[in-house]
């Protein structure tokens, strides 16, 4: 086989495309440029962190079926945890978004990794509703017959039935963590293949305000 | 190489400025620690919370005339699922915003006939009870003006529904088969019979609980509890959860809508709502090209306590 023809082939093609757009030392950096120092920046890693801890804990609840947690104590706390990670997830993720935006984290060829961002905000707010939905307990009954005037109102009720507990069931063990864990892994690569976005050229530099952009 | 003018509110200067060290496994790991104890933590303090299921059982022991009462707006085609319309039946006008009407485009997906589904197979299911059964091919071999006729005597009696030493009492003369129906599935409710018909009632393994919830939020035991809970629409309920636990507070713009005009009083509300939300999470979602919004941030200077360090630093401040 010639070198042309393995140069062609899709698989070199594509390590090449993610060899130039991630190196190693972008991927896995150990240095940072000196703007980023501020508290906004732990939010960012902690939605992460707590991602983690919501998956870990609803493996742990998954091993033992949906009902385990109504009785037995053990089940109760793995639930408990589960819940107070994604208060924590949802939090964190909440300054972090509000933080971006302040920083207009789009700016310099950003758009995807804020529309990612976005994107996966809706997303969990999607999957945390289908986590409140198969609690089976009180809240889950009053919380899908509410929601479900809202959704059947989008014609999407036909199809996402909220109180059918085992599909509800698969969307939030199955479905949604799939599309979290994808979104997330694409916004965090493109967060180390673009960078931080670095801080708004001050007022007082006008010299900087033109400058010349290469394509 | 070309040269364009630089928009402050898409491009971005190149960093030329220092770098300091960064250890981006050690801090995931120490992130990680430290969540894992705030949640461990919280998780100790404050449990969660988890309020027993509402059984058809309990609610027809706890408040047998309301589960009486809704077991005949059931069968008389006035409850709010029977006359829902869109997904589950034909009876009702579908919500619509300005000419999209997209729940009656979609169609009846999810078929429930809520007289056939909620009354009179859970009643055919009961064994050994000849006179019901009598009773039940009278009701369905009479006219629909004779049914209406029945309706009437005991939608007027009804409004003295009273419930004593295990039966429904109803002054209804001329009623029909109704009052004898509509005790006998009460009766059965309050065995537990009717859970389990109305979940299993399709197959041996079920998972899909959608009768058993219509007909439960038919009622207004369920909606009495929830307001107790502070968790009915005009108490913000969509962010509560039952106790003093916080639910999806994320959900604080949408609860929003739901307390002020034309969205808590339009016949449209959830669609009217539902509209509103989508476009603001699409707005959100394309800031970065819309003139005006993306240059909100550079306008609230916010970004100015963010990089303190850095304008500090470099005499910009």
């Amino acid at each position: 086989m010639s070198s042309e023809e393995i140069d062609r082939q899709w698989t070199t093609r594509l390590r090449r495309k993610v060899a130039g757009k991630l190196p190693p030392e972008k991927l896995l950096p150990d240095t940072q440029p000196s703007y980023v120092a501020s508290w906004i920046y732990v939010f960012g890693v902690a939605t992460l962190a707590a991602l983690g801890v919501v998956i870990g804990t609803g493996c742990i609840l998954a091993l033992r079926g949906p009902q385990w947690w109504h009785g037995s104590s053990y089940g109760h706390f793995v639930n408990s945890l589960h819940l107070w990670s994604v208060e924590v997830f949802m939090f964190s993720m909440v300054i972090h978004l509000w933080g971006k935006f302040a920083m207009a984290a789009w700016r310099g060829g950003r758009m995807l990794t804020w529309m990612t961002g976005v994107v996966l905000f809706l997303a969990s707010v999607a999957t945390c509703f289908t986590g409140y939905a198969i609690q089976s307990n009180f809240d889950s009954q009053w919380i899908t017959t509410q929601a479900k005037d809202g959704i059947n109102a989008t014609g999407a009720g036909a199809y996402f039935n909220v109180l059918n507990f085992g599909q509800m069931l698969m969307w939030h063990i199955v479905l949604m963590p799939l599309v979290l864990v994808l979104i997330t892994g694409m916004h965090i690569l493109l967060v180390r293949a673009k960078g931080v976005v670095p801080p708004f050229e001050d007022d007082l530099v006008p010299a900087a305000k033109i400058t010349r952009v290469s394509e | 190489m070309t040269t364009k003018k630089f928009r402050p509110d898409v491009d971005a200067p190149e960093w030329k400025g220092g770098h300091t060290p960064y250890d981006i496994l050690k801090e995931g790991t120490i992130a990680l620690a430290i969540v894992l104890a705030l949640v461990i933590v919280l998780a100790v303090v404050f449990g969660s919370p988890d309020e027993k299921a509402i059984t058809l059982k309990a609610w027809s022991t706890a408040d047998p005339v309301d589960f009486a009462t809704t077991a005949f707006s059931e069968l008389n085609g006035t409850s709010t699922t029977a006359s829902y319309g869109a997904p589950y039946n034909h009876n009702g006008p579908s919500q619509q915003i300005g000419p999209l009407q997209l729940e009656k485009w979609v169609g009846v997906r999810i078929p429930l006939n809520t007289a056939t589904d909620f009354v009179i197979n859970p009643l055919k299911a009961l064994p050994n009870e000849p006179a019901l059964d009598a009773d039940l091919v009278h009701y369905q071999s009479a006219s629909s003006s004779t049914r209406a006729r029945w309706f009437n005597a005991y939608a007027k009696g009804a409004t003295n529904m009273k419930y004593r030493h295990g039966t429904v009492v109803v002054n209804a003369t001329g009623a029909g088969p109704v009052p004898v129906m509509i005790n006998d599935l009460t009766t059965m409710a309050r065995s537990g019979a009717l859970d389990q018909d109305l979940v299993g009632g399709n197959d041996f393994f079920t998972t899909d609980y959608t009768e058993s919830l219509l007909f439960l939020s038919d009622g207004q035991y369920l909606a009495n509890v929830a307001t107790e809970q502070h968790l009915a629409g005009d108490q913000w309920g969509m962010m509560n959860e039952t106790g003093n636990y916080p639910g999806q507070a994320w959900l604080w713009l949408y609860a929003f809508w739901y307390q002020v005009a034309p969205f808590n009083n339009s016949g449209n509300g959830d669609a009217l709502v539902w509209g509103v939300m989508m476009l603001l999470s699409l707005i959100l979602l394309f800031v970065p090209f819309i003139p005006g919004l993306r240059s909100i941030p550079r306008r609230l200077r916010i970004y100015r306590l963010i990089w303190r360090e850095h304008y500090r630093d470099s005499g910009g401040a």
